[in-house]
């Protein structure tokens, strides 16, 4: 059997499984905060599991690897930040949001504030950043079609993104949160498991020596102890001043990022209590902290193993190091066959790791169009319960439908950026909205508004005017160009406008409600009030 | 619970100005705050270094390991422990009182609407 069809049938089990979960979540899912929230009834451990599944995309297990592969140092560089990240979260974020909101992001935000238009500014940012996040990890689908099975005929990527498409709809419309958390426990378990089996392997190899991993993944990327060093992929000596700033900006729009992506968020709604969201935190970080550990190895061993230069033909981006990794030292351990069971299992676990991320992203939205936009904006709260959760429903179909057709469309675009992009969104209008929020006594509506529409508008528009846009052969339109901003990532200025904007807006704005602020600030820290577990 | 009930306001309000309550809003605020700008600059400095120092960051330690790796790996070790030493502050310092807060709460305000979202 080849490995294609090893790995074929190893990914349909999955699917089968996870269908399986989701008609069991259907069953189970009845109200809004079913929906939602999963009931509210996730362990701590299972959550925490489910945050690493829902963080860990395709670019991570992938991307890092190949980036280390083909650049070293600078892909570890790049998976700190991705970490340390959460401690952002865990201190400032989680338990409050916990205590304080509902369903979405907005719910914090539009406690104190009136709700219309700071609902309508939430949701608005929530939709943009996880559709930008999605359209990257749709794309991505449809490049590892042809890398893992060597379908490269745009038809069978466009069916890839299509499939990978309908899944994630199907999970989210019949599974809400409660299949779509199940999934993402599945993946996380079996992403750990592989990675995990491939770099004993590796280490196993170099008689579990690191430093005899590092000199010869040196030595086989023909770029002697630099490759050991920073400065090969992010801030060469050759971009000078500005690729160091962009080195920066890129650091800071990623730690900053995530405690306002609005997929992560809404994680923290699914356990009975902020104590168990804390645990939840605490679980992820080990993960996550574990995986890009084991990411290290990964990426060393690949160029050890495989070497830099054969990944790079395989695929320029190095996508495909964990894959060719794992085949290689399956080859050297176990003979050829062992090989192509280990390249099949990894190619697998690569696609179940796309469908956990992209049904998150995909509920992420499609909540927070349901419950801000329609709920609450629209229908000015007077929407019930089921009408909420239908919209919810069709929300996830739409956008799901929207991003397979965008997908299939970008296909041929470099659309790569998008995932640090909406990082920088994240940290530039939603992270400025929500600390003002929990922190500050004096802000108000109209800095609510003002930080999230200032940070997300100057993201996008440094974005547009950079080098990823346009005006290079890596951009997203080749032929033009009219990039005057010379960073390819717009956290170093966008960030800071968010938040001046949010401070800004705030003091020009007469607007005050310090009883509001006393219920914010006494129930985020004492959990009063705060919503419950549903038992069914 | 030394809550004055004939004090104006909302029960949040009231509890707003309680002592116990400042005392947890201030052993909170104290450990997240200081900390969060902690590791923020020790994250920071460790970027700024890869960009700026890097003759530094390829000093080698043992071997093939060098200055660039061991401080990576202790920009995991910093985020593990104080993503512990915060979990040992919040068990020990914070919940018991949040949890007795809470109980507090919830009993003066009964009569009120359970939250503020069904309010609105």
């Amino acid at each position: 059997m080849s490995n294609e069809t090893l790995s074929i049938i190893l990914f349909l089990g999955f699917v089968a499984a996870t269908l399986a979960i989701t008609v069991w979540a259907s069953r189970n899912t009845k109200d809004a905060t079913d929906f939602y929230a999963g009931g509210r009834s996730f362990s701590g451990v299972q959550n925490g599991l489910a945050i690493g599944g829902d963080y860990m995309s395709a670019a991570s297990f992938l991307g890092i690897a190949g980036l280390i592969a083909l650049y070293g140092y600078d892909g570890f560089l790049y998976s700190i930040g991705f970490l340390v990240a959460w401690l952002v979260a865990l201190l400032l974020v989680a338990e409050l949001l916990r205590n304080s909101g509902r369903f979405t992001m907005a719910d914090v935000l539009a406690f104190r504030m009136s709700p219309r238009p700071v609902r309508t500014a939430a949701g608005v940012s929530t939709i943009v950043v996880s559709i930008f996040y999605l359209l990257a990890q749709m794309v991505g689908a449809g490049a590892l079609v042809a890398l893992l099975f060597g379908f490269t005929s745009e038809f069978a990527k466009g069916a890839t993104i299509a499939l990978v498409g309908v899944l994630m709809i199907v999970y989210v419309v019949f599974g809400g949160m409660k299949g779509t958390t199940w999934v993402q426990i599945v993946k996380a378990v079996l992403l750990m498991t592989g990675a995990v089996l491939v770099a004993v392997l590796v280490m196993g190899e170099f008689g579990f020596n690191l430093s005899s991993l590092l000199k010869d993944a040196a030595d086989q990327s023909g770029k002697g102890d630099a490759f050991l060093e920073p400065g090969l992929r992010y801030g060469t000596e050759e971009q000078g001043l500005e690729g160091k700033l962009d080195l920066i900006s890129l650091g800071l729009a990623l730690v900053l990022g995530t405690a306002g992506l609005p997929h992560i968020l809404i994680r923290f709604y699914t356990v009975p209590t902020s104590r168990d969201a804390r645990k939840s935190v605490l679980w992820g970080i080990g993960i996550i902290g574990g995986f890009y550990l084991i990411s290290l190895v990964l990426g060393f061993g690949a160029a050890a193993l495989v070497g830099s230069k054969e990944i790079a033909k395989e695929n320029p981006a190095g996508n495909t190091a964990a894959p060719m990794l794992a085949e290689k030292i399956g080859d050297i351990v176990f003979g050829d066959a062992g090989g192509t069971i280990l390249l099949a299992v990894i190619a697998a676990v690569a696609f179940a790791t796309i469908l956990a991320v992209v049904a998150g992203l995909t509920l992420a939205s499609s909540s927070s169009f349901a419950h801000d936009l329609y709920a609450h904006v629209i229908r000015k709260g007077k929407a019930t319960e089921r009408d909420e959760v239908r919209v919810a429903r069709i929300s996830a179909f739409v956008i799901g439908a929207v991003a397979i057709v965008l997908g299939i469309y970008a296909q041929r675009l470099n659309v790569a950026f998008l995932v640090a992009l909406a990082f920088a969104m994240a940290a530039s209008g939603n992270l400025p909205a929500i600390l003002y929020s929990l922190f500050w006594k004096r802000f108000n509506t109209t800095g609510a508004v003002a930080a999230i529409y200032g940070g997300l508008g100057s993201a996008i528009f440094f974005v547009t005017f950079s080098p990823v846009v346009s005006g290079s052969d890596k951009a997203l339109f080749t032929d033009v160009d009219f990039a005057w901003f010379p960073l390819s990532n717009p956290g170093i200025i966008s960030i800071p406008i968010g938040f001046l904007c949010g401070w800004l807006g705030a003091m020009l704005s007469k607007e005050r409600n310090a009883e509001k602020y006393a219920e914010i600030e006494v129930r985020s820290l004492t959990g009063a009030g705060a919503e419950s577990a549903t038992h069914h | 619970m030394s809550v004055d009930k004939s004090a104006s306001g909302t029960v949040y309000e009231r509890f707003q100005g309680n002592t116990e309550f400042q005392e947890l809003r201030r052993r909170f605020r104290r450990f997240a705050f200081p900390m969060t700008a902690a590791f923020l600059s020790w994250y920071l400095l460790y970027v700024v270094m890869s960009g700026w120092a890097r003759g530094f960051m390829g000093t080698e330690v043992v071997g093939s390991i060098n200055v660039a790796l061991v401080f990576g790996l202790l920009q995991f070790v910093s985020t593990f422990v104080i993503a512990w030493l915060y979990a040992r502050h919040a068990d020990r310092k914070l919940d018991p009182v949040a949890a007795k807060l809470r109980t507090a709460i919830e009993a003066d305000d009964s009569g009120a609407p359970e939250t503020a979202e069904e309010a609105r």
